[in-house]
């Protein structure tokens, strides 16, 4: 295939590799988006990356942009290239399910801020990727479309909530692709998929027409091939937005600026934290594979120290409160009177909203309802949501303390690699488990990223990137740095076809 | 039987008078076709996410300052969880723990006697759709849903059971609502339901200082029938003591048909609201010079408007009371003398006429046909002696029914006033020729028949003479100057 031909296969490409060849006309954005399209057709059966594709309109905007070029006009670094969208993000006149079956028939009005200015960009939206049931999930399991499958090994998870989006990507179903990420959403997939994904400082990416999980901790962000389609797209997307209040205000920066820089004397803390902590320890592979990657970061002249986060251990308990309380009451508006699925037969408006929760909802949300529900109760209030505030500031403080001391911090993203389908499923504890390196960063609100670091049992692991508030162009140059020192990302493209086609 | 006095406080729902909603930009116009005025945020349609109307804050504020609270910085928005149809999101978004006005006081008056009343907290929150049940369809058990309704702002005042007598329930009510009028954050209208009184009512043997059980009271929607819900309340409590039965603290109902207060089923009370921080707005810190500056727009309130029309325009104290119960009466008085006009003048046109026309015909004070222009006109008609009283009030009338100005008016209907010395004498002179008896009687010192005389002018003239002037030219004419 690509070893044949001048011209590698299209859909292989990163967007910005794809873009050269666009402005030089060596290719047309229909040519890119069949190229995708029949990558879909070949692999999604196995991959189940899509529950949804969006050819008529992905035609329309990919003729638009040729359009654009055959009369000479300039092209934006995304217009043209295909995008796969997770189906939590609203689309005007396009059924959006967060993969749960009390939204069947739900077809937004609105596009959410994101969608729109994607569509500003030029991008080419493919189609709606699979996730966890409200993203609430690590793994795709809990999809009321069934799981989706890891590129790297059919019999594996994803990892979740945004497994649809690292799959497409990691199986080159698109070219980039968003996710979201409440506990780790968009970096744990993307360290299981062998592909990078970024969670952005909350704030920083609007979160009007995402459909909310947990509204203090739910952020967009991109899901790519490599670190500067990453920086890309979150050129699109960032930046103030007056429909949603929580969104920074200040202009967001252009985040390819640091790309390139050298990292000499860029301090990088470790915190101990994230390798062992009581009941849960990374795994040797994963750990070894980090070590390494802190030795290449160290060969480029960065200084890397041992720091604790002492706080950082509280993280999951309180996210498994905060989160839960806040999808209680974000959830509750799914009841059958306005939109989605309605119970059929009811008798009276109780057991209509009742029928409808109980048929419309998987297991896993039922149980977040009454866990967040039984958090917010009289009498209980106290003694969890404001202390898993108070202590959520806690580690905030932490961040903030070692932050004014490393200007990185470099974890494992997840402390094991893609575990088998089904391997999880009845022990919610070991599956929440698994988003213990990615959880304090939510909780935190700053921005990390992840990106492949090498492989254990044959399978990618995950170097995860945190910095402080608001300074995600120190992350993406530190992660740039990394990438370009080893060039896992590149690496992981040969495999994939291996798999993927043989299935 | 012991004396019992009751204890009475309310909770205060008025609608703020924003052009647009609490968190989106629909429009709040009343009387829109059912779901016109919605949008995917106060549908609550998954993925939206609410911005803060500052109008709608500035007017809550406003209210607070006024009623002397302090106000928290920051102060916050909370989720008030529960499932109710008319509930888009299933939560309602309010404030609880932090609002935007907290332990202040509000002070008016009782039969001509300062009352205050403490004010326990005064918070913005968005109000919900509404459930019709149309005849045909709830034969197969549907309802229906209008949310044009759902997130109009709403200001909930709420207010320490300071209250002890229904004459004061009365006046504290009248007062807040002219104090939101003279604000100018709400039209406050009841039948409307832009303004809303809860009661919760208590009594106790006068002299003690414990509270009794208290009963809240919902469903009334006029200024009378709370004011017989509590009479009722009042007396239904004090009967229970007085037979010995216990007394429950509940939610009841008024039952405008059968006069009387029901308990509500306990179920449909007992909430658990789960409260929690809205995460979607964030925490407003008010800087003093933002609370100062609106501190400064404050207008001037009704008592000092009150005292200053006694003061000033030395308005009797009946009259300037009456005038400042309503923003709009009290707004027409201070234009119209603005335009150069006795204070007096204008108070007796609006005490008489106006007062009158307007109850005749079931106008709101905001609903006066008339402009205080058009009032000075005619005014300024009567004292240069082209009209008479009875011609002007004519005039009134008449600009009251078409707005027309009082010139037009005059010059349509022929009202110009006869004035003119001559043409008097002549009418006099005529006058007397004809009634000889009466003129000999004035002559010989009785007053009497100068009043018939004058009417006798009047008459000939078609109403038209110039009154003043008749009377003047008769007594001359008798005494022989
Ligand atoms: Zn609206």
């Amino acid at each position: 295939m690509g070893l044949h031909s001048a011209m590698p296969d299209l859909h292989t490409l990163t967007a910005h590799a794809a873009h050269e060849l666009l402005v030089t006309k060596a290719i047309s954005a229909r040519e890119l988006l069949d190229a995708v399209y029949a990558r879909i057709d070949a692999v999604d059966e196995r991959v189940h990356s899509y529950v949804l594709l969006m050819r008529e309109q992905a035609d329309a905007v990919s003729a638009r942009v040729d359009a654009k070029i055959a009369a000479g006009e300039s092209i934006g670094p995304l217009e043209g290239i295909p995008l796969a969208l997770k189906d939590i993000l609203c689309t005007q006149g396009i059924p959006t399910t967060c993969c749960s079956r009390v939204l069947e028939g739900f077809v937004p009005p609105y596009d959410a801020t994101v969608v729109r200015r994607l569509d500003d960009a030029g991008v080419v939206t493919v189609g709606k990727t699979n996730m966890d049931e409200f993203a609430m999930g690590s793994s795709t399991e809990n999809s009321a479309f069934g799981p989706s499958r890891n590129p790297w090994d059919l019999a594996r998870v994803p990892g979740g909530s945004s497994g649809g989006s690292a799959s497409a990507i990691g199986a080159d179903e698109a070219l980039i692709a968003l996710g979201t990420d409440t506990g780790g959403s968009i970096r744990q997939p993307a360290a299981y998929c062998g592909v990078v994904g970024m969670k952005p400082t909350y704030g920083r990416v609007s979160r009007y027409g995402l459909i909310a999980f947990a509204s203090s901790l739910d952020q967009i962000g991109p899901i790519t091939k490599d670190v500067r389609d990453a920086a890309l797209l979150m050129n699109a997307i960032g930046g103030p937005d007056p429909c949603d209040s929580t969104c920074y205000p200040e202009p967001a920066p252009d985040f390819t600026e640091k790309l390139g820089r050298d990292i000499t004397g860029m301090k990088i803390g470790v915190p101990r934290e994230f390798f062992s902590q009581e009941g849960v320890q990374v795994d040797p592979g994963v750990a070894e594979a980090v070590h390494a990657a802190l030795r290449v970061l160290e060969a480029q002249g960065a200084i890397v120290e041992e720091c604790s986060l002492p706080n950082v251990r509280f993280s999951l308990p309180i996210y498994y409160i905060i989160a839960p309380a806040e999808a209680s009451s974000n959830l509750a508006r799914y009841d059958g009177v306005e939109f989605g699925y309605r119970a059929p037969g009811t008798r009276d408006i109780v057991s209509m909203m009742t029928d409808t929760r109980d048929a419309g909802f998987g297991m896993e949300v039922k149980r977040r309802i009454m866990l967040g529900t039984y958090a917010l109760s009289s009498g209980y209030y106290d003694a969890y949501y404001l202390k898993a505030s108070q202590v959520r500031t806690l580690i905030r403080q932490d961040f903030e303390r070692a932050f004014a001391q490393y200007d990185v911090l470099v974890t494992p993203t997840a402390p094991t690699v893609a575990f088998p389908l089904g391997a999880k499923v009845d022990d919610p504890m070991q599956m929440y488990l698994n988003d213990i390196c990615t959880i304090p960063i939510n909780m935190a609100g700053v921005p990390s990223i992840s990106v492949p670091c090498g492989y254990d049992q044959g399978l990618p692991v995950g170097l995860q990137f945190i910095t402080a508030h608001w300074d995600e162009t120190t992350l993406l140059q530190a992660a740039y740095a990394y990438e370009q020192a080893t060039g896992w990302s590149r690496r992981a493209i040969d495999e994939i076809e291996r798999v993927t086609m043989a299935g | 039987m012991a004396e019992y006095e009751p204890v009475i406080g309310f909770e205060i729902h008025a609608e703020l008078a924003t052009h647009s909603k609490i968190f989106c930009g629909c429009s709040t116009e009343p009387g829109a076709p059912p779901n016109t005025h919605t949008c995917p945020i106060c549908l609550g349609l998954p993925g939206v996410l609410p911005v803060l109307n500052r109008t709608a804050l500035e007017y809550g504020l406003k209210v607070a300052l006024a009623c002397h609270c302090s106000v928290p910085s920051p102060s916050i928005f909370e989720r008030k969880n529960y499932y109710y149809p008319d509930l888009p999101k299933n939560y309602q978004i309010s404030q609880k723990r932090s609002p935007i006005g907290l332990d202040g006081w509000f002070e008016f008056e009782v039969d001509g006697q300062p009352k205050r009343v403490s004010i326990i907290d005064i918070h913005l929150e968005e109000d919900a759709g509404k459930l019709i049940h149309p005849e045909e369809r709830s034969a197969a058990g549907q309802s229906l849903v209008d949310f044009n309704r759902a997130g109009v702002p709403l200001l909930e005042i709420v207010s320490g059971p300071d209250l002890r007598s229904i004459a004061e329930a009365e006046a504290y009510m009248a007062g807040m609502r002219q104090l939101l009028l003279y604000l100018d954050v709400s039209h406050a209208r009841m039948e409307l339901g832009q303004i809303r009184f809860e009661a919760n009512i208590s009594v106790r043997p006068k002299g003690s200082t414990t509270l009794g059980k208290r009963v809240e009271v919902k469903n009334v929607n006029s200024f009378r029938t709370v004011t017989r819900a509590i009479e009722y309340e009042i007396d239904r409590q004090i009967e229970a003591y007085e037979q010995g039965e216990r007394v429950l603290q509940e939610t009841r109902l008024w039952d405008e048909a059968r006069g009387m207060t029901v308990a509500m089923r306990s179920k449909e009370e007992s909430h658990d609201y789960r409260y929690f921080p809205e995460p979607d707005l964030v925490p407003m810190v008010f800087t003093t010079e933002y609370l100062n500056g609106l501190l400064a727009q404050q207008p001037e309130l009704p008592a000092a408007r009150r005292t200053r029309f006694i003061e000033q325009f030395g308005l009797p104290a009946y009259d300037a009371a009456i005038l400042t119960s309503e923003k709009a009466f009290a707004d027409f008085i201070d234009a119209a003398v603005a335009l150069g006009v006795s204070p007096k003048a204008v108070s007796n046109w609006m005490m008489g006429e106006m007062l009158r026309l307007l109850n005749e015909r079931g106008l709101a004070p905001e609903a006066m046909p008339v402009q205080p222009r058009q009032l000075v006109e005619l005014i300024a008609l009567v004292e240069a002696g082209r009209i008479n009283t009875t011609q002007a009030k004519k005039v009134f009338e008449e600009m009251f029914e078409t707005g027309r100005d009082a010139e037009a008016i005059v010059q349509d209907r022929g009202f110009a006033q006869i004035s003119d010395t001559s043409a008097l004498e002549a009418i006099v002179d005529a006058v007397l020729t004809a009634n000889p008896e009466p003129a000999a009687r004035y002559a010989a010192g009785e007053d009497k028949p100068l009043g018939f005389l004058v009417g006798q002018v009047m008459r000939e003239s078609r109403g038209q003479a110039n009154a003043p002037m008749v009377n003047e030219l008769l007594r001359r004419r008798l005494r022989g100057e």
